[in-house]
């Protein structure tokens, strides 16, 4: 790459975009080089992801300019982009489930099937991908499909790479193995775009900072250079408060238990559970670590009601009742909410007002009489779940799809506190949740704790495990790690013991059941 | 240099599916213009015999509105299940059924003139419609069995059945061994709405049915459930929404209108069971429900249109010699372009010279 130096691989000069509620981009200018890792930071809603539709031709800017090697020219379309040598790794995820890992892969690069699986095979390797090629897409979990993604990106050698958010699924030492993935692509001449919240990662893996608010470029950085609290200052224009895990209260009775869960899933590529046991008081937050795909999604599911769990199987106790074979709806009339990891098409009906959205599981509060809904009351509940956590959106009459994700998840979380649970479960609570928005939810789950509720949080960030939980367990391959006090144990006997190596947790709490009495 | 693109829509509006139907009504004028020429007849005389004559006479009317009155009962049934993505294309079929229902017990009760025979026989109706519909959703909860597929055979097994009724059991003894039932009692049938005409009692049912659709739509729980598990299956089951209960009412209450249309039509301009019940009744209303947007105030205007193309077919027939087949091509075309322009329900076109992209105004 000789001239390539002096010329940036990208340049964006003057990069407008105008939603018809929102001035998406205003002005962004960005350089990014062969050779540089260049960050993108930004609040959710702040930008970032429509000024990637634009680099990735998904979008056409309304203004401004766009130079690849120096020549001016428009992204047309996705396929143009990749053509020219850009690849993107997206957040929300493009793969079709009902394909396996490999023919996903070969429908953008090029090469037999058998070819593929070993391309793939031996990069998941380099990079510490691991993923099976012969698997189907509706089989894994987001942290499994997002190596899929990344991978299917790097297989098509591309010049400048884009990644929204990769970290948010990985493992501590797989954040590592990516990271000097992508240096060693750095220093081979690609220019990289990464996008983070994780202001950790960007001061130690990137060259230059570009950060974002309300649409506007506020600072051009060396990250090196910064501190955390300076580039929270840039991005969000105040500080951000510390939460602060410390238990004001004794915990309280045995709310939910898990006892001797063993559950195997149809699916052949899901994991199985094995004697999963757990318990969780009132007035307490149990933290569940572990990568995605250890057996978290069908746990979450067990407990939600969305699948049954047969007697012979184990035993699930609300309050001391027996609830394995409820339904979701008996067990939320119970006193069990549940927050889940998908957002879109999960945990909110895309399109769909947020009015509606509120009436998926508030319909249990009084929002419908006698089969009928009360219009003024889904109005009214969707709007203090709003108010509550400063959700920015146009109103309940907004639909869920026109929300960026944090601001979904903030309404999400909202509504499902809003039915004033006695048990919360919680699934990925801030993932891909900006920093201002991730305060304020987990200093609301705080509150909750403080205020009695019994919460279980599963969680891929140890950060937020330690900031919120009282205690910690951890899944690997379907089997529960005995539980621990988080003041009793530190980041790395997690992040080694979320590899399943158990024993570093230390011997001095046995059998969760019975450890907290 | 000017390229067309597709471009994905960020929302699919209301408003956007109601220009499809009306970009496809307009396509499917422009190609039967087309149409009418290769027969050798002016478009003008041809669009006047069609949609025009109908409408001239009080009599023309009430042809519109007596066709109207099967094709808007079934549809506002399908269109609740099509939301929810329950694809019940055996409407044909449950109407068959809900008409053999009715029609036994007007043939059982033959001489009597109480005032119950005939809610009785709409209750019978809907309960048959309903019960043929329940095949479909029984074998898709139990072996997850397309019903697609077993709507559409349930149909062809429904008229073999009535084949077999209308010429064995259920004949007239004196009928001259004419495929055919003895002739239903004054009890047993619809008065007539309007005078001069054969518009029946049915209509009030099927404006009724609307209402009640649209109130189902959009105010009641179980209506917002159907829809959910349509839009987003995973969000209804977050939610606890049962998606065997999505099959089984969907089907159901398809069912259940398709049925009583039967008895519509058995209790109305036929007064009898006979080997013709249906001029395909419940398929030309998958195409209404479609056109109509899925929206029940959407589907009163659809079926008055699809009535409007069979009426207007016999008398583009009579008046200027078109062949009768024509009512059937137009309704092939209504199917074809709606489900072309229905493209643009999630795509919008757009024309652009990429750099005078680049440099437009932000105000746009």
């Amino acid at each position: 790459m000789n001239d390539s130096s002096q010329t940036p691989l990208l340049k964006l000069s003057g990069i407008t975009k105008v939603y018809p509620s929102v001035v998406a981009n205003d002005g962004v200018d960005l350089e990014v080089s062969a050779g540089e890792i260049h960050a993108v930071l930004g609040e959710n809603g702040a930008g970032k992801s429509t000024l990637m539709k634009i680099i990735y031709g998904v979008s056409e800017p309304d203004a401004g300019t766009i130079h690849w090697r120096g020549d001016e020219l428009s992204i047309r379309s996705p396929a143009h982009a990749r053509s020219l040598g850009i690849g993107m790794v997206f957040q929300h995820f493009s793969l079709f489930e009902t394909l396996t890992v490999v023919e996903n892969v070969s429908l953008a690069v090029p090469g037999s099937l058998p070819e593929l699986s070993k391309n793939i095979e031996e990069a998941a390797e380099r990079f510490g991908l691991m993923v099976n090629p012969q698997a189907r897409v509706q089989s894994l979990t987001v942290g499994e499909r997002q190596r899929v993604e990344i991978l299917r990106c790097i297989l098509q050698k591309p010049e400048l790479l884009v990644l929204d958010e990769p970290t948010s699924v990985l493992p501590p030492s797989g954040i590592e193995q990516l990271f000097k993935t992508l240096k060693m692509l750095a220093r081979e001449g690609y220019g990289i775009i990464f996008i983070s919240h994780k202001l950790d990662e960007i001061r130690a893996l990137c060259d230059t900072a570009t950060i974002l608010r309300q649409g506007k470029v506020t600072g051009r950085v060396d990250p090196k250079e910064e501190t955390n609290a300076s580039l929270t200052q840039l991005m969000v224009g105040r500080d951000v408060e510390e939460v602060r895990a410390a238990r004001a209260t004794e915990p309280g009775d045995e709310l939910l238990q898990v006892v001797n869960v063993n559950y195997r899933p149809n699916d052949p590529f899901a994991s199985s559970l094995e004697q999963v046991n757990l318990s969780l008081r009132a007035g307490e937050i149990l933290g569940i670590a572990g990568v995605s795909g250890n057996g978290q999604q069908i746990l979450a599911k067990l407990l939600a009601g969305e699948v049954q769990l047969p007697a012979i199987d184990g035993e699930i106790l609300l309050k001391g009742r027996s609830i394995g074979g409820d339904g979701v709806i008996s067990r939320r009339q119970s006193g069990l909410q549940y927050i889940p990891e998908e957002r879109l098409g999960r945990g909110a009906v895309p399109g769909m007002s947020l009015a509606h959205n509120g009436l998926l599981t508030g319909h249990l509060a009084g929002l419908s009489a006698k089969g009928f809904i009360s219009f003024s009351g889904i109005r009214n509940f969707a709007t203090s779940a709003i108010d509550d956590f400063d959700v920015r959106c146009g109103g309940h009459s907004s639909e869920a799809h026109s929300l960026s994700g944090g601001n979904l998840q903030k309404f999400i979380v909202g509504r499902e506190i809003n039915l004033e649970p006695e048990v919360l479960i919680v699934a990925q609570p801030t993932w891909g949740v900006d920093v201002g928005a991730a305060a304020a939810i987990r200093k609301r789950l705080l509150a909750l704790r403080d205020a009695g509720v019994a919460i279980l949080v599963i969680s891929e960030e140890l950060s937020e495990l330690f900031e919120v939980c009282d205690r910690l367990q951890v899944m690997f391959r379907g089997q529960m790690s005995q539980s621990v006090d988080a003041v009793d144990t530190d980041r790395n006997r997690i992040g080694l013991a979320m590899t399943g190596e158990f024993s570093a947790l230390g011997e001095h709490k046995i059998e969760s059941v019975v450890a907290h009495a | 240099m000017r390229s067309i693109r597709l471009e994905p829509r960020a929302e699919q509006s209301l408003l956007a599916s109601f220009l499809v139907s009306g970009s496809a009504i307009l396509l499917t004028l422009l190609a039967g213009s087309m149409l009418f020429v290769f027969y050798g007849k002016s478009p003008v005389a041809g669009f006047h015999a069609f949609f025009v004559e109908p409408l001239q006479t009080q009599y023309g009317i009430g042809e519109v509105l007596l066709k109207m009155t099967p094709l808007l009962l079934i549809a506002q049934g399908l269109a609740i299940g099509f939301r929810a993505r329950i694809w019940n294309i055996g409407a044909e079929g449950q109407l068959i059924l809900g008409a053999i229902a009715a029609g036994t017990v007007a043939i059982w009760f033959e001489t009597s003139d109480s005032l119950f025979l005939l809610p009785g026989m709409i209750i019978v109706g809907a309960l048959a419609g309903m019960a043929w519909a329940g095949i479909a959703a029984w074998l898709r909860v139990t072996f997850n069995a397309n019903e697609i597929l077993v709507t559409f055979m349930l149909s062809n097994i429904a008229l073999q059945l009535l084949y077999y009724l209308v010429t064995g059991p259920l004949r007239d003894p004196q009928g001259f061994n004419f495929p055919q039932s003895v002739t239903f009692s004054d009890a047993a049938m619809f008065s007539i709405l309007l005078e001069d005409t054969r518009v029946s009692t049915a209509l009030i049912i099927a404006l009724v049915a609307s209402i009640a659709a649209w109130i189902f739509v959009r105010r009641s729980m179980l209506g917002y459930q159907l829809i959910v598990g349509g839009l987003a299956p995973a969000a209804a089951q977050y939610a606890g929404f049962s998606a065997k209960r999505t099959i089984w009412i969907s089907l159901l209450i398809g069912g259940a209108a398709a049925g009583i249309a039967g008895v519509g039509e058995v209790s109305g301009p036929l007064g009898m069971l006979q080997r013709n019940i249906s001029p395909g009744y419940g398929y030309a209303a998958i195409i209404v429900a479609f056109l109509g947007a899925l929206h029940p105030i959407g589907i009163i205007f659809s079926s008055a249109l699809m009535a409007l193309i069979y009426v207007g077919g016999d008398y583009a027939r009579l008046s200027i010699g078109l062949p009768s087949a024509v009512t059937t091509i137009f309704q092939g075309m209504l199917l074809t372009f709606y489900l072309a322009s229905s493209l643009l329900l999630s795509y919008k076109i757009r024309f652009s010279d990429p750099r005078v992209a680049i440099q437009r105004s932000p105000a746009s």
